[in-house]
């Protein structure tokens, strides 16, 4: 497993632009991270503390970090796309193949690489959001700080599910942009899904569908924390209550997909003459 | 003999095209095989299928007397398809490790297959920045990393200047002087003629020949002659048993030979007829010749 990954590192490392990319989608969210939660003087009229908002507090944090840093995943899944269709454009896949490395190790160092990102994405967010929760949170009992810390679980999964994703329009197109362009069509696709089903069904069972395909299903794992934090801004409006939660089926679909993805990858390329 | 690669009626369909039609074959170590075709005839395919990049029809190939699969047995071979495929944003050292990650060899190796094809110079420079020659070296360089038992190379000769395809012919020879055992695929007859001992002709998928070189071309070959007295060499030699045909092409007479004989005793014999020959050269039919009797036979 070492050396599957050692071996894409390096097709990684030494590619100029996967380095930067790799370099910015792991700096950018926390370089904003770090911005957001310091002190803005705007020359003297006001100053701006999104740290008196309440949304640096544990255990709510956890939730707003990892929606805003999952954002920044398109950066990553630039280099996954380009990782499968510079294989394919130099053809050094098939070099790879010759040279003895079996169809399915070709996968799986990918999918190596994409766990590891993904597993260093989350500890890189999870431990600058406690350094910046400790600091601006007014709870500070252990009990508060770890509550909800399942939302890193679910960045991680998130960040695993999206890129598998990636690699297998990768395989599929062989070419990055088209991948590219892939993910947008399933975007349309899945609203198409629900549009259809919302007409036969109802709106009801349309979302439930909706939720079960891929792009939603990923993006369901972590809900939109804006309408939470007005909430503890204001707990007596009980009308805009919602269930932020992540949940065990929640991230099952995910890992379900992920698994149907590198799988097809894997067949996809145990079927093609190279 | 110890048996390296051995291919059993192997079939490879593309839709309705057959390129590889019920094709058997088998390498023992030690020598140089040619794998010799027109375009289109089969060759890479079936070089694709025993190195696991194409998908075979039916048929089967086994490595090393099938002893490992087919993923551990390409570890041990070296090869080299068409073009010299690397990573252009890596130099050719870099390159080189990766391969050596993939085989599970040592990084000593790099440096002293890098001298061997006489890149070491060069070991920093980026793959981009190599011309087409170097590219083909490199690639070579790569395939020997391992020591393979079996260096497999599909037209390593495409598309160089004379000195490259002089560079490359003289590595391969250096290398099967060396031991290794070589299937070299080419549509380039006097290569093949040049470097290999034995050789499997393949048509449109099929086999047409499989054996030694020297026994393909198993004539005995024949005399280019010129003489002021034509006519009476022509009737001499039409009349004589010893050559099959007679050939004339204006003063040049071609006679093939039916039996052995050298060029000595031909001049003798001539002196004793009183007949003297102003040319005389003794030939053998080039593997070129053989080759297009052979496919235009079918």
């Amino acid at each position: 497993m070492l050396r599957l990954v050692n071996l894409e590192l390096q097709k990684l490392l030494l590619n100029r632009t996967s380095k930067i990319l790799i370099f910015i989608s792991f700096i950018l969210p926390f370089t904003v991270l770090i911005l957001s939660s310091i002190k803005i003087n705007f020359f003297g009229f006001f100053t701006l503390e999104l740290g008196e908002l309440g949304i640096f507090n544990f255990p709510i944090i956890w939730h707003i970090t990892t929606f805003f840093a999952s954002y920044f995943k398109l950066f990553f899944a630039i280099v996954v796309v380009s990782m499968i269709g510079n294989e394919y454009s130099n053809k050094t896949i098939k070099q790879n193949l010759i040279d003895g490395l079996s169809k399915k190790e070709f996968i799986l160092s990918k999918f190596y690489t994409i766990v590891l990102f993904s597993l260093f994405a989350t500890v890189l967010i999870g431990v600058a959001s406690f350094l910046i929760g400790l600091y601006y949170s007014s709870y500070t009992e252990a009990s508060i700080i770890f509550r909800e810390t399942e939302f890193l679980l679910a960045y991680f999964v998130k960040l695993v599910g999206f890129f598998s994703l990636c690699l297998f329009f990768g395989m599929l197109v062989k070419r990055s942009a088209f991948a590219l362009a892939f993910l947008f069509l399933l975007y349309i696709f899945e609203w198409i899904v629900f549009g259809v089903a919302t007409k036969t069904f109802n709106l009801e069972t349309a979302w439930k569908i909706k939720n079960f395909l891929p792009l939603e299903s990923m993006y369901n794992l972590i809900n939109q924390p804006f309408q939470r934090v007005v909430m503890t801004k204001y707990p007596e409006n009980i009308d805009i209550a919602y269930d932020y939660g992540v949940y065990w089926y929640e991230l099952l679909i995910v890992l379900g997909w992920t698994a149907i993805f590198i799988f097809l990858s894997y067949r996809l390329l145990k079927q093609r003459d190279l | 003999m110890e048996t390296i690669l051995t291919i059993t009626n192997l079939t490879k369909k593309f839709g309705y095209l057959t390129a590889v039609k019920d094709l058997s074959f088998t390498i023992h170590k030690g020598n140089v095989y040619g794998i010799l075709g027109p375009n289109g005839s089969g060759k890479s395919t079936t070089l694709g299928i025993v190195l696991n990049v194409v998908n075979k029809t039916s048929g089967d190939f086994s490595w090393f007397e099938g002893q490992t699969t087919t993923h551990d047995a390409l570890k041990k071979v070296g090869a080299i398809i068409e073009n010299p495929n690397f990573y252009p944003y890596m130099t050719a050292y870099e390159n080189l490790k990766l391969v050596c990650k993939i085989k599970g060899v040592d990084y000593s190796k790099i440096d002293e297959k890098l001298e061997i094809v006489g890149l070491l110079d060069r070991k920093n420079s980026k793959f981009n920045n190599f011309s087409l020659g170097m590219k083909q070296r490199l690639a070579i360089a790569s395939a020997l990393l391992n020591d393979p038992e079996i260096l497999i190379l599909d037209e390593p000769t495409n598309g160089l200047d004379p000195q490259g395809i002089h560079q490359i012919r003289s590595l391969i020879k250096q290398i099967a002087s060396e031991g290794t055992t070589i299937l070299l695929a080419s549509h380039l007859l006097d290569e093949v003629e040049k470097v290999c001992s034995h050789v499997v002709v393949l048509r449109k998928g099929e086999k047409l020949y499989s054996g030694r070189v020297d026994e393909m071309i198993s004539s005995h070959g024949f005399f280019e002659l010129k003489s002021i007295q034509h006519d009476t060499l022509l009737s001499y030699l039409q009349n004589n048993p010893d050559f099959l045909s007679v050939k004339v092409e204006g003063e040049l007479i071609t006679a093939f030979l039916n039996q052995p004989m050298d060029a000595s005793t031909f001049n003798t014999l001539m002196f004793e007829k009183d007949i003297t020959l102003s040319h005389l050269v003794k030939r053998k039919e080039s593997l070129e010749e053989q080759f297009l009797k052979l496919t235009d036979n079918n």
